[in-house]
């Protein structure tokens, strides 16, 4: 009788991981073709107008551009936490702390042309990130309290503090009582890189990031202990590795690099600090990081691509008409189709047939 | 004696999509699985009750939608855990984002309109008892059935023979599978159930607690259920108590703006969230006492072939 068995891979290939996220990109496709169906869009059209139409344009890829730097940044943090199975979920929250920051720094030293303005306020979302993701840390150490539920839980209390915020101490004393900041001086902001469109200097900290990142994966000590302590974590007792130093580091490492993000929002695009300082970059930024194989230079394709799913989903409401939950729900079936095809990274299927079986049975 | 009301018949009203999804969540977590994506089946739930709805003008119809499409959306979750051997974690994130977009596509015409909220049930004397009438006897079905559903949970949790075996394939999969019991299938059907639970949860908010549909209008409480599971230490009567709390704690938002004090609206708002923080630093802090109850191989990946 022939059947389907399910077995160990004997090795693993370099390009395996490449493999299966292309395979999770094509599956997305093929779910998101019945998707558009069900809105009476043909599916040809609807995929054109996510994944092609976007890419047509300079304003599109400026867009992408734009899109891509907090994604990349926030991933390219979030992944270092992920290998050591230290799930910050919270990236959102500290995104708006690093941005409240950022702000207090934009509103306290209105009207300077000082160019140390930009890189303080960098810095001051940094810091404010880590506080944020600070705090779950603390809890995660000293505590045990599952950093999952307490990031995600801060990431609320962030969001209120930021709608207190705009609603009072930093609201725009000339703004007609609107809940934003004041609009920040030209040195408060990040440089726009290619005229007519929005992508500014921002993406730079991303890149940058991701090369510190390869070093820090591939040739730090640090990072090699933090992976041994998530994929085995008793071996990594054993050996003395400190579980508490990597909680620390990757909830440090990761609210630093989303507080960034934050700063990259409200000194790019946005301008000031406002309600809506993010369509859930940091929600996003987890499935970047797990899409990207959690590697970094596999993040840095990962991040435009989801920052293409993002723009071709506004372009989508546009040309066909679909609404832009589509964003989500794409968003929602990458991570799925990853995860499942991930399976055979360490495992394969194959298809016994009688005489294989036969011969095997003679082998034992 | 009215404020005393107030907060009996308000808890009992806003504990009970706590409830619902909680007893899901942990009968799912007693069989070994972490299902992450509470949030967006309930918001997927939400919004499929809310629509089945208004367009069959059947309440039963409304929560048995909800019901299953949270079971088919948990359905994934299990594929993904026990097939795919997927990271719990990662899987159950995957599926709440999934639910989240879901739930705004499913809700998108249906933004911003209401429902007449299911009725009370009509106890005839009982109501008129005073205070106790309006306490108890002046609620919706759904509160009840969440109250038996506490019952029937930890009835068959610790009191049957599968129970046992769902209690048996939590701590060790690996023995369970070896004794001959069907841990796929057990888990899976945990997981199901796990899912339909925070679907009903889902719709109760948006068809008979706030009766309308607005995106993101489950805000949090899903998470806040995964808190309630290590905040009850996987036990059902502690777990329940948990939601009452955070149940009672919501009418704390409503009480503060109507003895019109001057504090910050979204100071209250943080309150269930700063609450469920405290609450697991302080339970969590005694770690033999989490492994103690936990189930042994909660999140961990399936080994068995």
């Amino acid at each position: 009788m022939s059947r389907l068995v399910i077995e160990a891979r004997p090795e693993r290939s370099v390009w395996a991981p490449i493999q299966v996220s292309l395979l999770a990109v094509f599956l997305t496709c093929l779910g998101g073709s019945v998707l558009f169906m069900i809105y009476g869009v043909s599916p040809l059209k609807g995929l054109d107008a996510i994944f092609i139409d976007p890419l047509r344009t300079s304003y599109g890829i400026g867009e992408i551009l734009l899109k891509m730097a907090p994604l990349l940044l926030i991933a390219q943090g979030l992944a270092i936490g992920f290998r050591a199975q230290i799930w910050n979920i919270g990236a959102e929250g500290q995104l708006i702390v690093g941005a409240i920051a950022a702000t207090a720094l934009a509103i306290q030293f209105q009207g300077t042309t000082s160019p140390l303005l930009l890189p303080a306020m960098v810095l001051a979302g940094m810091i404010g990130g880590m506080c944020w993701a600070g705090i779950a840390a603390l809890l995660r150490a000293q505590f045990n309290a599952n950093e999952i539920l307490v990031t995600f839980m801060l990431t609320s209390v962030a969001l209120q503090l930021l709608y207190y915020l705009i609603g009072g101490p930093m609201r725009d004393p000339g703004g007609f009582n609107f809940p934003q900041s004041i609009r920040f001086d030209p040195a408060a902001k990040f440089p726009i890189l290619i005229e007519g469109t929005r992508v500014n200097a921002s993406i730079f900290i991303g890149l940058a990031a991701s090369a510190i990142a390869v070093v820090f994966v591939q040739r730090s000590f640090v990072s090699y202990k933090m992976s041994v302590g998530g994929i085995a974590p008793a071996a990594a007792t054993y050996a003395g590795f400190s579980s508490k130093k990597a909680i620390w580091l990757a909830l440090l490492i990761s609210g630093g690099a989303a507080g960034m993000a934050g700063v990259g929002e409200v000194s790019g695009p946005l301008g000031m600090l406002q309600r809506n300082i993010s369509p859930g970059y940091g929600y996003a930024g987890i499935i970047v990081a797990v899409l990207g194989g959690l590697h970094p230079i596999g993040i840095i394709f990962a991040s435009a691509l989801m920052a293409l799913v993002y723009v071709g989903g506004d372009f989508a409401l546009l040309s066909v008409g679909v609404p832009n939950a589509v964003t989500g729900i794409f968003q929602g079936m990458l991570l799925t189709f990853y995860l499942a095809c991930s399976f055979l990274l360490t495992s394969r299927i194959r298809w016994i047939k009688p005489d294989d079986l036969k011969q095997e049975a003679m082998a034992d | 004696m009215d404020v005393l009301i107030f907060i009996v018949s308000g808890t009992l009203a806003a504990a009970t999509a706590l409830i619902f999804a909680a007893m899901g969540e942990l009968v799912a977590e007693k069989s070994g699985v972490l299902n992450l994506g509470i949030e967006g089946m309930m918001a997927t739930g939400a919004a499929m009750g809310f629509v089945a709805l208004s367009l069959s003008g059947s309440y039963t119809v409304g929560f048995l939608a909800a019901a299953v499409l949270g079971c088919l959306l948990s359905m994934i979750h299990a594929v993904l855990t026990l097939v795919f051997r997927a990271d719990q974690t990662a899987s159950g994130l995957a599926i709440g984002i999934l639910g989240l977009g879901l739930s705004s596509a499913i809700g998108k015409r249906y933004e911003g309109r209401t429902v007449e909220g299911l009725p009370e049930l009509d106890f005839g004397p009982l109501s008129d008892i005073p205070i106790i009438g309006p306490m108890f006897f002046q609620q919706d079905i759904m509160v009840y059935l969440s109250i038996v559903l506490i019952f029937v949970t930890w009835y068959v949790v610790t009191r049957t023979k599968l129970g046992l075996v769902i209690r048996a394939i939590g701590e060790s999969p690996e023995n369970a599978h070896a004794l001959g019991l069907k841990v796929r299938l057990v888990r899976a059907g945990c997981v199901g159930f796990g899912g339909a639970m925070a679907g009903i949860g889902g719709a109760y908010m948006s068809t008979a607690y706030t009766p309308l549909w607005a995106e993101g209008m489950i805000a949090g409480r899903g998470w806040i259920v995964v808190a309630l599971t290590v905040f009850g230490t996987w036990i059902v009567p502690r777990v329940a108590f948990g939601a009452y709390l955070f149940g009672s704690m919501s009418l704390l938002e409503l009480s503060i703006q109507a003895f019109g004090w001057n504090i910050p609206s979204q100071a209250m708002s943080v309150m269930p969230y700063v609450v469920t923080i405290i609450m697991l630093a302080v339970i969590s802090r005694n770690l033999a006492f989490i492994r103690l109850n936990s189930p042994a191989s909660l999140g961990a990946v399936l080994k068995i072939s």
